[in-house]
């Protein structure tokens, strides 16, 4: 198989971490090799962050550039139109569509871009879901990563149960419960 | 058992594997997570110092002594570690010293972008450099076994990319190394002119031998795909080049950075028409290269700046195109870091900015006060300069600019360096102002205990420095404990202390938000006798923003701190829950 390339870009404090993580540990239980990059520090304190998880036969790089991804996750709308440029032709777009003021907006500096949604759509499969609400759904607005983690185990070729034993083994237990149904209602969207 | 680890993870599990006994330093993005790890290994002995250069010598202490002893940190932290580093150079170890150093190309979180592999030749030291989290576990172990065998310390360079990476790693069993005896050996470990004369001449002699091991070693690999190009790569480089170019080319990958071999180098690029460097940073390897003779294209056709990546290669080497992607056709906001909300140091800058001070600033969560809206901070260099660089300042300037002048500082931040410039401050009859941002934590870094938290990296309860008593004990005689969110009480205590003209230290006081022990509840919300005079979004916070003129607070992103409310002069601001 060709490698699959997963970026998975938001704001920092997100949890986009964990979701990598997930993500990692589901790939390696299927028997590929994977790599996962990250970046830690100051970008974490509600800068743009953003993950790679590479999977296949060998990895090599860990890193994505730009129109290398087959799917990106995203946490945040703006965040997706700042990753469209890293997805393949073709690819995919699994957005959270909350919006996160930058401080250049709240300070006035600069504008939310208008109709990111459309915008994205001219280059790309688009799939918009309101994450934060079904993350409250599932009892906690934290939960949107695992939310999403759902929609991004629809796409995939791994089967449902493999997510659902990842999550299992990769959550804390007194989350487990709201993480699962997190999890269902992502899955189900 | 295999496992995905990151390359830190690797490396603190390399050493537990190595059989480590010591393991100190002092946290610094992207190194950290390697001493975090080592918590999990209780066989180890494990700490936070002070600073590096403490670090650095308590292994030095372990090493000789008998016990295979690691130090880890940034590239900036080499700098402070260095004095030592240097001078163990000619003692050599008694138990496997390794220094564990990472760079940090494209300055995801460091101040400049330095090249440690400079240090492995200034201070004639053995360095080793991993691609991935496998090599960083074996590279680990591999320079525990080469600094006993050759007497030397040895050291690990890591990048953000290898440090911040996960891959698989295969896990083995601890190595049940014995404490070695220890000897009194005062002419090899006193470091006099008599004798470091003497040692000198060995670590000469020990350069020679790991030259020669350099040329054999498994470390560096030659692939030969018959090709006419020639890559030689260390690091990440190497699997960015890989990726890039896979069996197009030849490699020569250097998992040994210094010394560099010679005879492999030469006998490589005679098979090869063109031989490629491809190494981020400064051209370390090529002008090795070249010094020999050996015709080699490097920063010509790449960069000396930030990181590569494989599109980068696969240009420069093979002509390739990157793939087609789509280009966003208008500008778009930056989403630089901010301050989190109910961060402490957000009250501080808004103070100091009200006031119009000069600040010289330090390193940590508050640099991020020199940025929009706040802006703050006037400088920022290296750990501990926010103190005595403003001595400098307000020596120069004299006693008008002084009063408009402070220093920021964190509480990890000053026990590691700030204590010495305070200390000049009074010796020198200066008249500053300090002002120690205690949040009870180092935060920048994910949450590290220190000196003043109280806890140990193993979170014991264990003796906290007490910062009033400290700074009485160097001479200040006016101290100030202030909760920077109690607003208007903390711009008097600023204006008073920086007009008297004595120094003086404000301990501005008020746990990290992050901190699980702080418990904001409830969230903010903006009432209909707003006047919209926008004070509250001078405070920069990213829950508070104008929507079309009118100011609201995104309840996703509040977390109840209250400062806002704090700061409403018209009440218009109300804590609800």
């Amino acid at each position: 198989m060709n490698t699959k390339s997963i970026m998975i870009v938001g704001v920092g404090g997100q949890g986009t971490l964990l979701a990598s993580r997930i993500l990692g540990n589901v790939v390696i239980d299927k028997g590929y090799d994977v790599k996962l990059s990250e970046v830690h520090g100051m970008s974490q304190r509600g800068g743009s962050v953003v993950t790679y998880v590479k999977y296949g036969e060998a990895v090599h790089s860990p890193i994505i550039c730009k129109g290398e991804a087959d799917i990106i996750l995203a946490f945040e709308l703006l965040e997706a139109y700042r990753a469209l440029p890293y997805l393949k032709e073709g690819g995919t777009i699994i957005v959270n569509n909350q919006k996160i003021n930058p401080m250049p907006v709240i300070t006035g500096a600069a504008d939310y871009p208008e109709d990111i949604e459309s915008k994205i759509k001219e280059n790309a499969n688009l799939i918009s879901v309101d994450a934060l609400s079904l993350a409250k759904e599932a009892g906690n607005i934290k939960a949107v990563n695992v939310v999403l983690i759902g929609m991004l185990a629809k796409s995939s070729e791994i089967e449902k149960q493999a997510w659902i034993d990842t999550i299992k083994s990769t959550v804390p237990p007194k989350f487990l419960e709201v993480n699962l149904k997190a999890f269902e209602l992502g899955y189900n969207k | 058992m295999k496992k995905l680890l990151l390359g830190n993870a690797a490396v603190a599990r390399g050493a537990y594997e190595a059989g480590v006994n010591v393991v100190s330093s002092y946290p610094g993005t992207p190194s950290t997570e390697i001493t975090e790890k080592m918590v999990d290994f209780e066989e180890v002995y494990v700490e936070w110092a002070p600073n590096e250069k403490v670090a650095a010598e308590v292994c030095i202490g372990a090493s000789i002594a008998g016990g295979r002893a690691m130090s880890c940190c940034k590239h900036v932290g080499l700098n402070v570690m260095a004095d030592p580093v240097f001078t163990v150079s000619y003692i050599g170890v008694n138990g496997g010293l390794v220094f564990c150093v990472a760079d940090d190309p494209g300055m995801h979180s460091s101040q400049n972008e330095q090249d440690s592999r400079h240090y492995a030749k200034g201070a004639k030291v053995l360095m080793l450099e991993p691609a991935d989290s496998a090599e960083c576990k074996e590279f680990t172990k591999k320079a525990f076994e080469l600094s006993e065998k050759y007497d030397t310390p040895v050291f690990i360079r890591l990048s953000t990319r290898v440090s911040h990476s996960q891959s698989l790693v295969e896990l083995g069993e601890r190595e049940n190394a014995e404490v070695k005896e220890y000897e009194k050996n005062i002419a090899k470990n006193v470091m006099m002119p008599a004798n470091a004369v003497k040692r000198h001449v060995v670590v000469e002699e020990r350069m020679k031998a790991l030259g020669a091991y350099a040329e054999n070693t498994s470390l560096n690999k030659v692939e030969d795909n018959g090709s006419k190009i020639g890559v030689i790569a260390n690091g990440i480089t190497y699997m960015y080049a890989k990726e890039a170019l896979g069996e197009e080319v030849n490699y020569l990958k250097l998992g040994m950075v210094y010394p560099l071999p010679e005879k492999l180098i030469k006998d490589f690029a005679a098979k090869c028409e063109k031989v490629y460097v491809t190494e981020e940073l400064d051209p370390f390897i090529e002008e090795h290269c070249k010094a020999l003779g050996v015709e080699v294209i490097g920063k010509d056709a790449f960069t000396l700046l930030g990181e590569y990546t494989p599109q980068m290669i696969a240009k420069a080497i093979l002509g390739k195109d990157a793939p087609k992607c789509a280009e966003i056709k208008e500008n778009i906001p930056a989403r630089p870091p901010v301050m989190c909300a109910g961060c402490p140091h957000r009250a501080t800058f808004y103070v100091l900015k009200k006031l119009g001070l000069t600040v010289s600033g330090d390193i940590g969560c508050y640099t991020l006060g020199a940025v929009a809206p706040l802006q703050s901070v006037d400088t920022t260099i290296c750990m501990g300069a926010s103190v005595s660089a403003a001595l400098g300042m307000a020596k120069v300037k004299g006693k008008e600019f002084n009063k408009k002048l402070v220093s920021v500082i964190g509480d990890s931040t000053f026990i590691h360096s700030g204590i010495t410039g305070l200390i000049d401050i009074v010796y020198n009859k200066g008249i500053n102002t300090v002002i120690i941002l205690d949040n009870s934590i180092t935060g920048m870094t994910g949450h590290q205990d220190n000196p003043t938290t109280g806890l140990t990296i193993r979170g014991e309860a264990t003796k906290q420095v007490n910062l009033v008593k400290l700074a009485e004990a160097v001479g200040i005689e006016h101290i100030v404990v202030a909760d920077p969110f109690d607003v208007k009480n903390f711009e008097k205590v600023v204006k008073a202390e920086t007009e008297r003209e004595e120094p003086s230290v404000i301990i501005a006081q008020r746990p990290c938000a992050l901190l699980k022990k702080v418990k904001y509840t409830g969230n903010c919300s903006i009432g209909d006798n707003c006047k919209k005079c926008k004070l509250c979004m001078k405070l920069g916070c990213p829950a508070i923003s104008d929507r079309n003129g009118a100011v609201v607070i995104d309840k996703t992103q509040c977390n109840g701190c209250g400062l806002c409310v704090n700061v409403c002069p018209f009440g218009a601001i109300k804590k609800e829950g």
